[in-house]
Formats: structure tokens, sequence, C-alpha cells
């Protein structure tokens, strides 16, 4: 008895870890494991292994449309919002201006703000403004949402540069755009790219303001959303599968890049 | 592209030189000449402008007021990436992304220089990192990053070399290892170094010239022992080595030498060695200069009589003393351990003499302790 107890308190950290992982992973291998049924229409009961899902993952009606549209606003919306979230994080990281501590503070407000909010108030500007919502609408709300995300990373990542590694670059000959082009520029890529898979993720699983703001366009949680109340194809659970994959391979490409940059 | 990174040359001259920020002045209405070809200190405590001024010569810092001249091209408010003026920062600023090759060879090719193999190899072959090119700084020990950076900047042969307390990091047995070295690729390649430091050994080991900088002026220039021997404040007496600096009257003004009253016991100080402007004279001298003998044996030159010896430390070269004298005051005494005779005991009544010609004589207004307390102090 006393035996067994001191075993528990010594392995009480990898039990709560154990637990803490089958809470987070069970739903992931529930629809991993779901995208090899056999369904005809409802994924909910099994109904035997196939891999028919996998080999035809466009076999439901409309799924590869919205998956397309999902990652086009997707990539979009990540580009506009990098590009223009590291400028900003670049004037608030960089200069001294009025109003930067105002700025800093507007930045967080869209992280802070319900979604339900944000995306109820877009939906009322857009009409107001005589905007159908449509693609466009989407974009714009994604790239709102995503700056946010984008300024915080990359701002965190300009106040980690020593600012005398480009006073060094200037001394040695190179201009200001030399600088930020070979000094910079390639110290931040990793802090940006950061950012951009962070904003393309947000944009793919949006679902509360994409809802609101895109008219008869579909999305793929919206699509997932809407196909809940019918039955979900198994395909649904083939996509998401794939994402989760594709996800976990660019963290670990990731994880692999930076070791070796480390090393050689 | 006109500009001055390659042409310019000659002695650096900076004219009233002033850096203010909003609450302080850094810089002060510096001016001074630095010789073509010298190793040349800007020394102080931190904080008393020799980094600022260091800045502004390599075109970080717009200077507020005064001009910087390289021979006669005025570089006051060139872009720094057109003086022809390389710096080895504090802490090197490697680029971390950028092999040790790449690092060396990035001024060479931003002035557009095709061929740069040659150079690099050499500038590597001169710190003696050659089989390093390939490496990333990380990679690196402190003491090869800072040969690299010193590759890096002296491979450009710029008019004039700045290096930022460029020692800083490295362990004492390094450091004077690098000083060496450093000294050496000065000799070697001919440049003009300016070199900042708060570490009055390090200026002392190195430098042709040293420029005492206190709360941003100059006290005092000139060479390494010109600075010991005869210095003219007390802040430069107190920062470069110890002094002992005893408040006095001057009661007679012969032509050779002054008669100075300390406490009533009489010292001759050397005229033409006194700085004092009235009759208040502070009376200067080093610990070493100091001999030190029991009460009962006669003495010769400067006497002063009833010290009773506080504590000994013995350090194997030298015994230092630290001695209590009938006015209250404590003064500092070297001795070389070379005669055989064993030490005095703490407790001792002693007699301490000196040769006149070893006295310098300060204003008497001056703060005795200026300088004292920033001994070894940490860089800025």
């Amino acid at each position: 008895m006393r035996k067994a107890r001191r075993w528990f308190s010594r392995n009480l950290i990898r039990i709560y870890a154990v637990m803490g992982f089958t809470y987070l992973f069970i739903p992931v291998l529930y629809t991993f494991a779901f995208s090899f049924n056999n369904s005809s229409k409802s994924n909910l009961v099994w109904r035997g292994f196939t891999f028919n899902n996998w080999k035809n993952p466009c076999g439901a009606p409309d799924v590869c449309n919205a998956l397309g549209n999902s990652i086009k606003i997707g990539l979009i919306a990540t580009a506009i919002a990098t590009v223009l979230g590291t400028m900003i994080a670049f004037a608030l990281g960089r200069y001294a201006f009025k109003g930067r501590s105002l700025v800093n503070l507007l930045i967080f407000l869209p992280m802070a703000t319900p979604e339900l909010v944000l995306g109820a108030s877009l939906l009322t500007m857009f009409l107001n403004f005589g905007f159908n919502p449509g693609f466009v609408t989407i974009v714009i709300a994604h790239v709102m949402f995503c700056i946010s995300f984008v300024v915080v990373t990359v701002k965190a990542r300009i106040a980690s540069l020593d600012p005398r590694l480009e006073q060094a670059a200037m001394d040695l000959y190179a201009d200001e755009r030399e600088t930020f082009r070979r000094i910079t520029f390639p110290l931040l890529a990793p802090g940006i790219a950061g950012a951009a898979l962070l904003a393309f993720s947000l944009s793919f699983d949006d679902f509360i303001i994409t809802n609101f703001n895109s008219g008869n366009v579909n999305t793929f949680p919206k699509f997932v959303y809407i196909s809940a109340e019918r039955g979900l194809p198994a395909q649904a659970n083939v996509i998401g599968s794939a994402m989760f994959f594709i996800a976990l391979i660019v963290v670990l490409l990731g994880q692999v890049v930076q070791r070796r940059r480390k090393v050689s | 592209m006109v500009d001055a990174s390659t042409s310019a040359h000659g002695d650096i001259k900076l004219s009233n030189l002033t850096k203010s920020f909003a609450d302080f002045t850094a810089v002060d209405d510096l001016t001074l000449t630095i010789p073509e070809g010298s190793f040349f200190a800007l020394l102080g405590p931190s904080g008393c402008g020799k980094t600022t001024t260091l800045r502004m010569i390599a075109g970080l810092e717009e200077p507020t007021a005064g001009s910087i001249f390289i021979g006669n091209t005025d570089i006051t408010h060139m872009r720094p990436y057109k003086r022809p003026v390389n710096t080895v920062f504090q802490n090197y600023a490697l680029f971390p992304h950028l092999s040790i090759f790449e690092n060396v060879a990035f001024g060479l090719r931003r002035r557009g220089i095709k061929d740069v193999k040659e150079q690099v190899d050499k500038v590597l072959d001169l710190v003696e990192l050659p089989h390093l090119a390939q490496r990333k700084p990380l990679q690196l020990s402190g003491g090869q990053q800072q040969r690299i950076a010193v590759a890096r900047a002296i491979v450009n042969r710029p008019a004039l070399l700045l290096l930022d307390e460029p020692l800083g990091a490295l362990d004492l047995k390094l450091r004077r290892q690098m000083q060496i070295e450093l000294k050496w690729i000065q000799t070697e390649i001919g440049l003009t170094f300016v070199h900042v430091t708060h570490d009055q050994e390090e200026a002392m080991t190195m430098a042709d010239t040293i420029a005492v900088m206190n709360e941003g002026r100059i006290e005092q220039m000139g060479s390494p022992a010109d600075l010991y021997d005869n210095p003219k404040t007390a802040f430069v007496a107190n920062f470069l080595g110890q002094s002992n600096l005893i408040k006095g009257s001057i009661e007679s003004n012969g032509s050779e030498s002054l008669v100075v009253n300390l406490f009533g016991q009489k010292v001759a100080v050397p005229r033409a060695r006194s700085s004092a402007r009235d009759s208040s004279i502070l009376v200067g001298i080093r610990p070493e200069k100091l001999r030190i003998s029991p009460e009962t044996s006669s003495a010769s030159g400067n006497v002063l009589t009833g010290g009773i010896i506080e504590d000994v430390s013995y350090i194997g070269v030298s015994t230092q003393y630290q001695v209590l004298m009938p006015w209250g005051q404590e003064l500092m005494v070297f001795e070389q351990n070379d005669d055989g005779v064993p030490p005095l005991d703490k407790g001792d009544r002693i007699t301490l003499s000196w040769e006149p010609i070893f006295t310098f004589g300060l204003d008497g207004s001056e703060d005795a302790n200026a300088g004292s307390e920033l001994h070894n102090d940490e860089e800025e």
C-alpha cells in the first residue's frame, strides 16, 4: 500500500502530463480515425474502414470550394497583414512619435474585443458604406484582426535586436537600404515568418467574424458549421486531419532549420 | 559615389565638440588633435563622455555643436557609412547570421570590391584565425570574437580605427594578451587608433597619448609617463594609479623649490612641478616613492614623522602599508621586497621619507579624493 503510494507520488507529474495530453489529443485522434470511416451521409457512427475519403477529398459537395476560398483568403490576408503589421511594428519599436503609447494600446484592442462584437460591428459598417459582404469584406476583416498579432510578434523580435548590429553595418559602409537588406531583415525574418504563420492559422480557422461578413461566400469553417447540422461528410475529417499534419510538419521543419542554423 | 571613405587621411581634429542631451551635457566643448598614426586613449570613468565622443567621431551620434575634421575633410555631419572610420564595438557586434569570412568581407563588399578573398585571408592571418573563416560568430570564444571584430574593421584600412572598450568582456589574462596584440597590430599597419576605456592600466599599456576625461571635459592629456609623474589635477592623480595628497600651505617661494608646511612639518616641492595658484597647496606623492623606516633610524630628503602602521599587506613582490599620520590622514606606502629586511609590523611607529624631486603640487582648492572612488569602475 505504502509502496503504491510512493510510486504514485513519484510519478504524479507524469500521470498528470499523460492526462493532459490525452485530453488535448483525443479530439484530434477522433477526427483522424473518423476520416477513414466508410460513412454514407452522417459521420457519427463507425461503419468500417476505408481509404476512399482520402482518395477523394473533394467528394462531398462544396467542400473543396470552401477550402479553396479559405486558403485564398488566408494567403491574401496574411500577406497584407504581415507587411502592414511589420511596418507598424517598426514604427512602434524604433521611433518615438506623438501618440505612440496610444497606438500601442489601440493595437491590442482587436485582440481583446470579443469576436462577436467585431464581426457584428464590421458588418454594420460594411452595410452602411454600401459594401456587399463577400470575398473582399472577409479579407478586410481578417487583415484587421491579424495585424494586431503580427505587430505584437514582430515588435518583440525588434526589441530583442541589438541596435549595435545595424550601427556596425552602417559603420562598415552599408547605407540605410543595404543595412536593412543585409542585417535587419535577415535577423528579423524568423520573427516575421512566425507572425505570418500565426496570421494564416488565425485567418484559416476564423468562423465568427467570417460568418458575419461573408455573404454567400463559403469558407471551410463555415462549411463545417453548416454541414454539421445535417451531418458532416468524412471529407471534412480528411481535410481537418491533413491541415493538422501540414501544420505539424511546418513546425518540425522550423525546429530543424533553427537547430541547423545554430550548429553550422 | 563621391565620399571620404577612402580618400581622407591626416590628423583628427575635434574643435569645440559638444553633445547635450535633454538634462545633461555629455561632452562639453572638447578640443583636441589626434596625430595621424598614433595610438590615442580616451580614459575616464563611466559617464565621463568618452563613449559619446567616440560615437560622434563614428557618426553614430550627432554633435550639438563643434566640428570633426580628418585632415582637411570635414566629417562632422557625414553619414557613418561615408566616413573613413571603422569601429570595434563593445561586445563586438559581429553579425550572427553571417560566417566569419562574410563578417570580415562585409565592409569590402559594401564598397563594391569584387575580389575580397585575398584581403580577407590576409587579415585573418594577421589575427591568427584563418581556420575559423567558415564558422559562425557564436561558435567562437570571446577572445576569438574580439580578434574578428578587429579584423572586420582593419581590413578596410580606415584613416581612423575606433575601439570602444574592446577588451571589457574578456578575462584578465586574455585582456593582457590582447593589449599586447592590439598594440602590435597598430604598429604593424600604422593606422590611427582611438581607444576608449575606463581601465587605466589598459590605457597606459597601449596608448602613446592618453586624454583623461571627466564630466565631459579633458582633465589632462599627455604620454602615460607624463600623466603618471606630473598629474595636474587631483582627479588625474587619483584615477591614474594611486596618490597620497596632503593639504598644506606654501611658506616660502624659492627659485628652485617651494617650502610647504604640512601640519607643522616642512617639505620641499619642485617649483616646476607645482600647479598651485596661491599659498594653499595639495602635496602629492606616489605610494611607491615613499620610503618607510622605524622611528629610531635617520631619514633624508623630505621627511614626515609620527606615523603609525595601521595595516600591512604582503603582496610578494611588494608590501603595502597603510600609515596613520598625526593629523588623522591615512597614507599608502608600497615597499619593494628587495632588501631582505622583514616587513614592519602593525602598530610600529615609523618615519616616511622620499626624494623631493618625486613630489608634485596641486592647487589647494581641489578635492583630494576626486577620482579615487572610481577605480576599476565597471564599463559603461
